[in-house]
């Protein structure tokens, strides 16, 4: 048992921090965590980071060497998850290098590697994930937005929904049904789409918190190329398997919402309200909390580098970690008081209206990338062994 | 970064569940809940033999050279069978804090003998105060020609009627800052002056008021130096601390494990209870709370074993076990549902002992009070 980090993880723990320290802004107050730009002025410093990460190689960087990556450990990934979201900074790609790269490494054609891979890695493309439907959503597998294959092409037409990002991505890869007469899980299939492709319509969805993080994406016959079938047709739910299950720890959500609990813990100290027992236990609480979220996921990070399986460990690191973002947004609100309903524009406004914004922001946490009943159901059925339900 | 155990602890782990399972079963436990002794001689021998006694004591009195780390991993599979206290309240509290600070003459005389399964101690350090900040330390200790007089009374002293010796702490000095002035006396139990009284307990274990009356000890059976032995109780407190933490986080895999089955064998509406998800999430919540207790525990186990300062640690661990534990055991009697009231059933000794673990060596509250402090709060 050692709970110390090697030399070369303390080592790059630091460059990240000098890098951070280096490439934002001397007033960076953090952005809420995934907080997709709302301005073009944000989004083209949220390009930016990402560009910066690349060029260090730190973008993809558990991604191997010859797909543009470093072949880092996991320890290594989660150490740059977790202090780019400490630090509340945008520029890691989810999409891409965390879904899409892991998928075509799997299942793509040689050919769709090679053109596809060096732009996640190198930042150039920006892509964004067609998967949920208004009537598909903690089950997926019912989707209904269908592709007929052709001569030449899949021709596609259907709804896709809460597509994060649609609006700046340039590709999207999305799901669709090829055999409507096949069970659910055995007639879809996974394809790329330029979102330049005529045919293809993209509204926005505005968040409670003001953020506009997701679309409504529409396919009218939208003509997806035959050689963008990732996989083989009708086994996409596969491909989608394997991105989804790509064993994510969620340290992200975790590492930021860790930060806002020590602000907090900052800001009670010089108040002087963390004297009052009941505010002390509460941040104490919170304090304990991040550490046994922390190292949920770093439990994640040890068993995937030691080559162990991940069975149920990234679904408890991921229910625990949004709930806890969730308790340090609300425990927050309660210790602000009245101060804690101004926005973040507000002149009165405490912490820069952070613990407002991820109040109304963190209640997405438990319902994105699979709801915290979802996430149970996994560790109940994987961790625990219980019984199907009908 | 290694969250696992070792080839050694692992196996010294399978040896204590194999052997627990069979000289320690639910039997044993409710036959020793009846008993006055508290405990079962046999089987104390029985882990003298094994060597688990004396694991972390130095190969000259008698021990196994074994780090603190080793002592964690057996004390998860006790905690899994609901080992009679004499087991830790002798190793921890008193084992460590004599093999830490005292001198040789009482280490030569004393670790053997506990290596050995041969003396039982017990620490007194509790008052009717109830509380494990130093301030509630008033038993006095006056200096005479070549002894000590020991007056006061403590309160929910393990073991105190079977112990051989009690570790007393007593205030000699009387200063502004609470942590001076308290000393620690080795006090043999059947000392002049020395009554004691069982109280009646949740977890029917054996807690005593112990009372002295113009007790008279030897100075040198002064533990560490005089007028500072706030600074030995306090690391032996941390390990007490983590060694009740790794117990109730073996007793609540145990419970988890049993309610698991439970929920898999149990039939209403034609189909195992365990198929329901209103089921399936609290059983979700045990193991989270239970993974969470896991690497919170053996973060502070580590750190301790490693003589890394781990003062936060272990209390964010206590603070964190002491509820998770409890909560482990209420789902886990609600999935039981009335077969779990009975007493025929194993749960309510876990149960028992759950409220009895949260509250020893500082309960949640303390604890976070202490991490407070850490964070300048």
């Amino acid at each position: 048992m050692d709970f110390r980090f090697t030399q070369e993880e303390e080592k790059f723990r630091q460059e990240i921090r000098e890098f951070l320290k280096r490439e934002l802004p001397p007033d960076w107050t953090g952005w809420p965590v995934l907080g997709e730009a709302d301005t073009d002025e944000d989004w083209a410093f949220c390009r930016q980071m990402t560009r910066k990460l690349a060029e260090r190689g730190w973008l993809a960087i558990g991604w191997p060497k010859e797909y543009g990556g470093q072949g880092a450990s996991y320890i290594m990934q989660i150490i740059l998850s977790e202090e780019i979201n400490y630090h509340q900074s945008p520029g890691m790609d989810f999409m891409g290098i965390g879904m899409l790269g892991p998928a075509l490494m799997a299942h793509g054609a040689e050919e769709q590697k090679r053109r596809y891979l060096p732009g996640i890695a190198r930042a150039e493309v920006v892509w964004c994930q067609g998967f949920s439907e208004p009537n598909a959503g903690c089950d997926l597998a019912s989707l209904q937005t269908r592709a007929v294959e052709t001569d030449d092409c899949f021709i596609a037409n259907g709804q896709k929904l809460w597509t994060s990002n649609a609006h700046r991505a340039d590709w999207c890869f999305f799901l669709a049904r090829t055999d409507p007469e096949a069970p659910k899980h055995k007639g879809i299939s996974f394809l790329l789409v330029d979102l330049k492709t005529p045919g293809i319509t993209i509204r926005p969805l505005v968040n409670i918190a003001n953020g506009r993080s997701f679309n409504e994406v529409y396919f009218d016959e939208v003509r997806v190329p035959k050689e963008n079938l990732v996989g083989q047709k009708n086994r996409g739910w596969q491909v989608a398997q394997t991105l989804l299950g790509h064993e994510r720890s969620g340290i992200h959500r975790i590492a930021s919402a860790r930060r806002n609990a020590d602000l907090l813990i900052e800001y009670a100290r010089e108040t002087g309200l963390g004297k009052d027992p009941l505010i002390k236990q509460k941040l104490v609480q919170l304090t304990i909390e991040g550490d046994i979220a922390r190292l949920l996921a770093y439990r994640v990070g040890w068993l995937q580098t030691t080559g162990q399986a991940v069975e149920y460990e990234a679904s408890m690191s991921r229910v625990y970690g949004a709930e806890y973002q969730q308790r340090v947004a609300r425990v927050g609100m309660q210790i602000l008081g009245l101060y804690g309903q101004l926005a973040k524009d507000s002149k009165w406004t405490k912490l820069y209206g952070k613990i407002e914004e991820d109040y109304l922001c963190s209640i997405g946490a438990t319902l994105a990338a699979g709801t915290s009943e979802i996430q149970r159901n996994i560790i109940a059925l994987r961790g625990l062994d219980l019984p199907r339900g009908n | 970064m290694d969250l696992g155990w070792n080839e050694e602890q692992e196996m010294l782990r399978k040896t204590a569940r194999d052997f627990l399972a069979k000289e320690c079963p639910p039997t044993l436990i409710r036959a020793v809940e009846e008993d006055d002794k508290g405990y079962s001689p046999e089987l104390y021998k029985k882990m003298a033999e094994l060597g688990w006694l004396g694991l972390v004591f130095p190969e000259k009195y008698g021990g196994g050279d074994g780090e603190f780390l080793d002592l964690v991993a057996l004390l998860e599979e006790m905690g899994r069978y609901l080992v009679p206290d004499t087991f830790v309240s002798t190793v921890v509290p008193c084992g460590l804090p004599i093999l830490s600070a005292g001198s040789e003459e009482q280490k030569q005389k004393l670790l053997p003998q506990i290596a050995a399964g041969k003396i039982i101690l017990a620490l007194a350090l509790t008052e009717p105060s109830a509380t494990y900040d130093p301030s509630g330390i008033t038993v006095r200790a006056v200096a005479g020609k070549d002894d000590y007089i020991i007056n006061g009374t403590k309160l929910f002293v393990p073991n105190a009627h079977i112990a051989d010796y009690l570790l007393c702490a007593a205030r000699t000095k009387e200063t502004a800052k609470k942590e001076d002035g308290i000393t620690l006396f080795l006090v043999e139990s059947k000392s002049p002056g020395i009554s004691c009284a069982l109280l009646k307990t949740i977890a029917s274990d054996r807690q005593c008021e112990v009372n002295f009356k113009d007790v008279r000890v030897p100075k040198k059976n002064i533990v560490g130096d005089l007028d500072k032995g706030w600074a030995v109780l306090s690391k032996a407190l941390e390990q007490a601390a983590i060694a009740e933490c790794t117990l109730m986080l073996g007793g609540a895999q145990q419970v988890l494990e049993m309610t698991v089955n439970y929920a898999k064998e149990r039939i209403q509406f034609d189909r195992p209870i365990g198929s329901f998800q209103a089921i399936q999430h609290k059983c979700a919540n045990m193991l989270i709370d239970i993974d969470g207790a896991k690497y919170i525990t053996y973060q502070a186990a580590w750190k301790c074993s490693e003589g890394l300062d781990c003062t936060r640690e272990v209390s964010m661990a206590k603070a964190w076990v002491s509820e998770a534990y409890q909560r482990v055991c209420i789902e886990a009697h609600q999935i039981h549902g009335g077969i779990g009231f009975t007493k025929e059933h194993d749960l309510q000794l876990y149960f028992r002992r759950a409220k009895k673990s949260e509250l020893a060596f500082g309960d949640a509250t303390f604890h976070r009070e202490l991490v407070a402090q850490h964070l300048g709060l």
